[in-house]
C-alpha cells in the first residue's frame, strides 16, 4: 500500500505528516500500519481463496476409488484426463475438443459483448448529457439482474423452441416453412443466452472509464481537426483500455467456467470445460474434478496475463 | 403527536403482557424448574436425506400425526444423495436410496443396515426384492444391480453383500417402478413397440435421453439389443469393449443429429415433451402423469424388450443410535403400514409391502392401478386433482405384467470410471 493512500486514510498515524506527530508521537511503525490495514483484506483472501485453492491443487493429485479419496499421491486425475489424447494425434481428443469448444464458445460471447457493451457505455458517457439520466438509465441496465440468471436463461426457451414464438411468428408471415431447429439447443443459443446474460459486465467498467475521460481532450482532438473516426480510435478507445479489460476479464473467467446456460440453452449436448467437472463430482471422482478445474484456472490464468500484457492496468488505475 | 403516544402506549403495554404471558407459559412447561429435557425428549425428529420421490408433505403430516415424529426432508438428486452420504453421513439420520447407489456406499461404511426382525412387515414384502419374482411367480430380469444382489449384508458391520439371505438388510425396501419411453402419440401417429425407435431416424431431431450416465447408458444399451447389433451379457457391469460399442452407436446417433436435446431432471424432460421439441424420449412414470395432466397426449409406452427398472429403501447413518434409532425403526414401520404405500401407489409407483397398500386404497383405485382393470371411476392423484377419466387402463396393465416384463435395473457398473469417462466423450463428440 502507497503512502499517499496511508495519509489520506490516517494521516495523524504516519510519522511527519502535519501536527500529529508533534502532538502524540506514536510508536507504530509506518509498515506495521500497513499490515494492519491491509490484513482483514488479506486473511479473507487467505482463507477464502488461497487455502481452498491448495487444497483443490493437493486433491488433484491424490488418487481415488469409486467411494473415497486415496491420500497418496498420484497423477491419475491428469492422465485419466488427456487419456488416449497422445494415440488419436492429429484428431483432437475430448478434453481438447471440449476447451477448443468452450474456447470459442468463449470468445464469440467476449467478442460480442465488447461489441454491445462498449457501444452502450458510449452512448451513456457521451450522448446522454445529464448526470441525472446517466444513473437512471445505468440503473435500468440493472433491471435484468433482478431476477435469478436461471429464469432469465430459462425465458429463452418457450421464445426459441421449435413451436415457440419466433418460429410460430416466422411461419405466420410465410418467410419459412418449417421451423428453423438451430434456433434452441444449438450453439447460437448458447451465445445468445450468455450475451444477454453477462453484456452488462462489460458496460459498467468501460463506462466508468469512459465518464472519468477529461472532455477536453475530445475538444482538443475535434479543434486540431480529427474526425469523429480518429477521436474515437485514437483518443476514446486507448483512454477506455482499462474498462475494457477489466469488463474481458468478467466475462472470460464466467463463461470458461459456466456449465450451467451451456447445458440448459445447448439441450446438455455440447461439452463445456465447466461441465467435466461437474460430471467428474456427480461420479465421486474428486481428484479428476480437481485436475480439471486447475487445468481450467491455469488457461483462464493465461488468457488474462495475455490481456493484462496488452495494458498494464496497475498503472492505468 | 398523539398518534405516536398512543402507539407506544400500547405497543409498551403489549410487550408487557407478552412478556408476562411468556414467563407463565415458561412456568407451566416445566422449563422453569430446571427440567429444560422433559420437554425436548418428546420431540421426535428424524431428519430424512433422499429424493423426492418419496418425500411428500402429506406422508410427512400424517406420519406425525400416526406416530409423534417430526420429519426433516432433505431433499437432494440422487447422486447428490450419494455424495452427501460420503462427505458428512452426521448430516442426516434416515437415508432413502437407490439400490444401485449401495455399490458405493456399502464399502464407505457411511450407513447402518436395518436388522429385519424389527421390521414388521418383513416378511410381506413383495417377492420382487426377496425372490426376484412377482407374486404371480413371474421371473423378473435380474441384469443389472438386481435389489435381491445386494439386499442382505454378511454380518452388521459387514461391508459386503451377503449371497444368502440373513437378519442385516441394506435397505428396506420402499418404492419402485419399471421404466420405458415416453412417446407423443398425437405426433408420431403409429404403433411404437421396440426400444430400436429411439434411433430411428424417422424421429431425427427429435429425440432424447437422459444426461445420467449411469441411467443413460442402460437405456443405449436396450437399443443396441432391440436392434439387434449386440446382445449384452449383462447391460448393468459391461465390460470395456461393450461400453465402448455403446458408445459408438450413441456417438453416430449424435452425430447424424438424432437428439434434439438431452435431459436432467424431471421438469427439463416435462418440458421437451410438452413443448413438441422431442416426440420419444426416456422418461419417468410421473412425468408422463404431468404432461398428461397439461392435456397434452403423452403415453408410457411399454416395449416387446421389456423395462428398466429402479428401486429404492431406508437405511440410516451409521451415527444414529439409542432412542433416535428407535425412531428410525418407528418410522420404517409406520412407512410400511399403509398409508404410505397407497399413497405412492396412486401416484403410478409401486408400494414395497402390497397388502398394506391395499388396505389404505378403494377398490376401484386398487383395480386400475394394480389389476390393470379399466377405471371404474375417474381416478384422482393424491392431492385430489384428476389424472384419468373413467374407463381409462393404466399403460403397461397390471403390476404383474409391469414387474413381471422387466429386462434389467438400474446399475453401478465394475467399469463406472471408464463408462462416465466414455461418456464425456459422446457428450463432447
Amino acid at each position: 500500500m502507497s503512502e499517499e493512500v496511508l495519509q489520506q486514510a490516517s494521516p495523524g498515524l504516519i510519522p511527519g505528516s502535519g501536527t500529529a506527530r508533534a502532538a502524540k508521537p506514536t510508536r507504530l511503525s509506518p509498515s506495521f500500519i500497513s499490515w494492519l490495514q491491509a490484513g482483514p483484506m488479506m486473511l479473507v483472501f487467505l482463507a477464502f481463496f488461497l487455502i481452498p485453492l491448495a487444497f483443490v491443487v493437493i486433491v488433484s493429485f491424490w488418487d481415488y476409488n469409486e467411494y473415497q479419496l486415496l491420500p497418496h499421491f498420484s497423477g491419475r486425475g491428469y492422465t485419466d484426463t488427456f487419456e488416449g489424447c497422445l494415440a488419436q494425434l492429429p484428431e483432437l481428443c475430448t478434453i481438447g475438443k471440449t476447451y477448443l469448444k468452450t474456447l470459442k464458445l468463449c470468445f464469440m460471447v467476449w467478442a460480442i459483448t465488447l461489441f454491445i457493451g462498449f457501444w452502450i457505455a458510449y452512448f451513456l458517457a457521451f450522448h446522454v448529457k445529464s448526470k441525472t439520466w446517466q444513473m437512471g438509465l445505468s440503473l435500468l441496465c440493472t433491471i435484468p439482474f433482478w431476477t435469478s440468471n436461471v429464469i432469465r436463461m430459462i425465458a429463452w426457451i418457450p421464445l426459441l423452441g421449435r413451436n415457440g414464438l419466433v418460429n410460430s411468428g416466422l411461419m405466420k408471415t410465410g418467410l419459412i416453412n418449417h421451423p428453423v431447429e438451430w434456433l434452441l439447443f444449438s450453439e447460437f443459443s448458447v451465445v445468445l443466452a450468455l450475451v444477454h446474460l453477462f453484456t452488462f459486465f462489460m458496460v459498467v467498467p468501460i463506462f466508468n472509464s469512459m465518464i472519468r475521460i477529461d472532455k477536453s481532450l475530445i475538444e482538443a482532438a475535434y479543434d486540431a481537426g480529427a474526425s469523429g473516426f480518429q477521436t474515437l480510435v485514437n483518443v476514446i478507445i486507448p483512454l477506455s483500455k482499462p474498462g475494457i479489460v477489466i469488463g474481458s476479464i468478467f466475462v472470460i473467467t464466467i463463461v470458461m467456467g459456466d456449465f450451467i446456460t451451456i447445458g440448459v440453452m445447448g439441450g446438455q449436448q455440447i461439452a463445456a470445460a465447466g461441465k467435466i467437472i461437474e460430471t467428474r463430482v456427480n461420479a465421486l471422482q474428486f481428484p479428476a474434478a480437481a485436475a480439471n478445474a486447475v487445468i481450467l484456472l491455469v488457461i483462464t490464468f493465461l488468457i488474462i496475463t495475455m490481456m493484462s500484457r496488452i495494458v498494464d492496468i496497475k498503472k492505468e488505475l | 403527536m398523539t398518534e405516536t403516544t398512543r402507539t407506544t402506549g400500547v405497543s409498551r403495554r403489549t410487550l408487557l403482557k407478552g412478556t408476562a404471558g411468556l414467563a407463565g407459559l415458561a412456568a407451566g412447561s416445566g422449563a422453569i424448574t430446571g427440567f429444560p429435557y422433559v420437554k425436548s425428549a418428546d420431540a421426535k425428529v428424524l431428519r430424512y436425506l433422499g429424493t423426492a420421490v418419496n418425500e411428500g408433505d402429506d406422508i410427512a403430516k400424517q406420519c406425525l400425526k400416526d406416530t409423534g415424529i417430526k420429519i426433516e426432508y432433505i431433499t437432494a438428486t440422487t447422486d447428490d444423495v450419494t455424495k452427501r452420504v460420503m462427505t458428512q453421513p452426521n448430516s442426516f439420520d434416515v437415508l432413502d436410496t437407490e439400490y444401485f447407489s449401495l455399490k458405493k456406499i456399502v464399502p464407505s461404511g457411511n450407513i447402518l443396515a436395518l436388522d429385519a426382525k424389527k421390521i414388521k412387515q418383513f416378511d410381506n414384502i413383495t417377492p420382487v426384492f426377496t425372490k426376484g419374482e412377482t407374486p404371480g411367480g413371474k421371473k423378473i430380469g435380474g441384469q443389472g444391480t438386481a435389489p435381491w444382489k445386494v439386499l442382505y449384508l454378511e454380518g452388521k458391520d459387514s461391508k459386503k453383500f451377503a449371497t444368502s439371505a440373513t437378519e442385516f438388510v441394506t435397505l428396506i425396501p420402499t418404492v419402485y417402478n419399471a421404466d420405458t419411453l415416453g412417446i407423443r402419440p398425437d405426433l408420431i401417429k403409429r404403433p411404437i413397440s421396440s426400444w430400436s425407435e429411439l434411433l430411428n431416424p424417422e424421429f431425427k431431431g427429435k429425440a432424447s435421453i437422459l444426461n445420467i450416465p449411469s441411467i443413460g447408458i442402460m437405456d443405449a444399451a436396450m437399443v443396441v439389443e432391440a436392434s439387434g447389433k449386440y446382445k449384452y451379457a449383462d447391460k448393468g457391469n459391461m465390460t470395456k469393449e461393450e461400453i465402448d460399442l455403446t458408445m459408438k452407436v450413441m456417438t453416430e446417433a449424435k452425430k447424424a443429429g438424432q437428439f434434439r436435446a438431452f435431459w436432467k431432471d424431471f421438469n427439463e424432460s416435462v418440458n421437451l415433451m410438452a413443448s413438441g421439441e422431442t416426440v420419444i424420449q426416456s422418461m419417468w412414470s410421473p412425468a408422463v402423469t404431468k404432461v398428461r395432466s397439461m392435456g397434452i397426449a403423452c403415453t408410457f409406452q411399454p416395449l416387446k424388450e421389456g423395462y428398466r427398472s429402479w428401486a429404492s429403501g431406508f437405511c440410516v447413518s451409521k451415527g444414529v443410535s439409542g432412542a433416535k434409532l428407535e425412531w428410525a425403526y418407528e418410522f420404517v414401520n409406520w412407512f410400511l403400514s399403509g398409508y404410505a404405500g397407497a399413497y405412492l401407489n396412486r401416484q403410478g409407483y409401486y408400494s414395497a409391502v402390497l397388502s398394506t397398500a391395499k388396505a389404505h386404497m378403494e377398490p376401484y383405485e386398487w383395480a386400475y392401478w394394480m389389476e390393470g382393470k379399466p377405471a371404474e371411476k375417474d381416478i384422482k392423484a393424491p392431492d385430489g386433482s384428476l389424472l384419468e377419466k373413467a374407463g381409462a387402463v393404466r399403460d403397461g396393465g397390471s403390476y404383474e405384467d409391469r414387474m413381471g416384463g422387466v429386462a434389467c435395473w438400474n446399475a453401478v457398473m465394475d467399469e463406472n470410471d471408464y463408462m462416465v469417462r466414455k461418456w464425456n466423450e459422446f457428450i463432447a463428440a
